[in-house]
């Protein structure tokens, strides 16, 4: 091995060690230690300068302690099921307003699909905030909606959807779209339109063509936009903090106040290895399905 | 063969792009609301995006954002750069495994955990919060990103390219910058734009690491939409959704031209 190559690999390795995998190790170090009121806030520091002695009264310091307060207080439970629930309904609303899109778009005339494309692609270069922060105008008591609403005579009384989870939904949607279209997009967009004529040609409607063949050949394309969509919205603190309400539950927002509000270090690092165990397995499917796929276009 | 919208495909479209647009198209409109009052149109001005400019603060923050975002997209280009280069043309070493786990891992980390884990490691080494923490942080979620950009394309790029310019007598750094290079340049530049969007675009990982002298844009406009709706925010969104627009056309249309330009150019190589 030469030494231009092992610098090349040195570099970006050492990097990712100290500045990822390390930081990492200190969020699983924290989690297991005890709160205190010193700085920083927790006990036991690691000191090396006592040797092996040092070493051994850190490593008894460690217990579940903070894991053990999760499973007690409800708090926790609540914020990790309705964080599940929220991302699961707002990955299924998602999917439903993105594949008639994603549809439209792989079978638009080929000299509007570059349009298209960059229409759909253009969102997500815009600010994220930005993008959830125009809803907010949108959606409160004398908001654009409840005006015009209230304009058709739909309703008497303006609704509430700002500061609910409706909103967070709302939010959700809107920002993630992108992401869903786009693999369906691209699964549609491969499909062979011969297989379609061949179903007609066996007696399909064109419902059940849809049905029978299109949907099924997409299934790569919405299964990876279902994961894109709610593996990021799990883990999601913008939203609920700027849309959602003080009832709205997300362990996004849960660990960001143990941290900045309660300074209750030990706790915060805890539900961030909860929450990483959590999502451990919707990425691992995930992955699963990237490989198949590859590997079926050989 | 020529295809036609039909009916169903073009209310699916109208439908899906309005609810995209009409958002931001509001709030682009009522940037130029002489009111205060948000919802209510008093007449068109543009007095906001003077307070704007008199903001000491907001200009303080755009500085500081603009500079975070210059420094990290330029180190994760780099560095995203060379680790796409070990993954791809890097072969068998020990720990291969472990390296691509860490580069996939922070695209889909949350990123409230990726700032709480950096922010913990800069208290650990002691090492104080402001503009330098803030681009660390930025430099190592970004370079993931980039390395998928780029790797993505040196996968499609042919070797025999590389091995027939160091046959040649190139050194492998000439035979890097004079092929190599040329050939994933569309790829490193654009995985230089997604590093700095994503700069700029961050809030939470920024909140986590930066101190109280470097607060970026993120920071100032969370603080500020947790009040409400203000006209002044409007019209710094309405700033931002120009440049980030008039920045992603001309890119496209200019890789456009390029694409147009390479296949005229191979189509006259082969006739000749």
């Amino acid at each position: 091995m030469n030494v231009r190559r092992l610098f090349l690999i040195f570099v970006p390795y050492l990097w990712l060690l100290a500045l990822f995998l390390v930081p990492f190790l200190i969020v699983l170090k924290i989690a297991l230690s005890d709160g205190a009121l010193a700085i920083p806030p927790y006990i036991p520091t690691l000191d090396f300068s006592n040797g092996w002695e040092g070493i051994k009264t850190f490593f008894a310091g460690l217990d579940m302690e903070n894991f053990i307060f999760l499973t007690e207080d409800e708090l926790y439970w609540r914020a990790y099921l309705s964080s599940l629930q929220i991302a699961a309904i707002s990955t299924a609303i998602t999917l439903l307003v993105g594949y008639p899109i994603a549809y439209g778009m792989a079978k638009a005339p080929d000299e509007w699909r570059p349009t298209l494309m960059m229409l759909v692609i253009l969102p997500f270069w815009t600010s994220f905030l930005i993008r959830v922060y125009s809803w907010m105008g949108i959606l409160s008591q004398e908001g654009f909606l409840n005006q015009f609403l209230l304009w058709t005579g739909i309703i008497n009384d303006p609704l509430t959807i700002l500061n609910t989870n409706t909103a967070v939904y709302i939010g959700i949607v809107y920002t993630y779209l992108p992401f869903m279209i786009l693999p369906i997009y691209a699964a549609i967009e491969k499909l062979d339109e011969s297989l379609l004529e061949a179903a007609e040609d066996l007696g399909c409607s064109r419902m059940q063509a849809f049905w029978l063949v299109t949907i099924p050949l997409s299934k790569s394309g919405i299964i990876a936009g279902c994961f894109l969509v709610f593996i990021p919205a799990l883990g999601e603190f913008v939203i609920p903090s700027v849309l959602g309400g003080s009832k709205t539950l997300m362990i996004g927002k849960v660990l960001w106040e143990e941290f900045f509000s309660n300074r209750d270090w030990p706790v915060a690092s805890a539900v961030a290895v909860i929450l990483l165990l959590i999502l451990v397995i919707p990425i691992i499917l995930f992955q699963r399905n990237e490989q198949k796929q590859r590997e079926s276009e050989g | 063969m020529t295809r036609r919208f039909s009916w169903f495909n073009a209310t699916s479209l109208t439908l899906g792009f309005t609810f995209l647009y009409l958002p931001m198209l509001i709030l682009i409109i009522y940037s130029f609301n002489a009111s205060k009052l948000v919802t209510v149109w008093a007449g068109f001005s543009t007095k906001w995006y003077g307070e704007l400019l008199h903001n000491e603060a907001f200009l303080d923050a755009a500085w500081v954002t603009l500079k975070v975002a210059v420094l990290s997209s330029t180190f994760a280009t780099v560095l995203g750069t060379m680790a796409a280069y070990v993954m791809v043309r890097g072969g068998r070493f020990r720990g291969r495994t472990l390296f691509s786990g860490m580069i996939y891992a922070p695209l889909v980390m949350p990123e409230v955990i990726t700032g709480l884990s950096l922010l913990l490691l800069f208290i650990a080494i002691g090492l104080d919060r402001g503009v330098v923490t803030i681009v660390l942080a930025h430099t190592t979620f970004s370079m993931c990103y980039v390395s998928v950009v780029v790797s993505s394309r040196l996968v499609t790029f042919d070797r025999s390219l590389e091995e027939a310019a160091l046959d040649l007598g190139c050194s492998p750094f000439d035979a890097f910058k004079s092929v190599t290079l040329p050939i994933i340049a569309p790829a490193v530049i654009s995985g230089w734009l997604l590093a700095f969007t994503l700069s700029l675009d961050d809030l939470v990982i920024a909140s986590f690491t930066s101190g109280p002298s470097s607060t970026t844009l993120p920071i100032k406009i969370f603080s500020a939409v947790r009040l409400g709706v203000s006209p002044e925010i409007n019209a710094l969104s309405t700033i931002m959704i120009a440049i980030v627009a008039i920045g992603v056309i001309t890119a496209s249309l200019v890789s456009k031209q390029a694409i147009a330009r390479r296949q005229n150019e191979e189509q006259k190589a082969l006739k000749q």
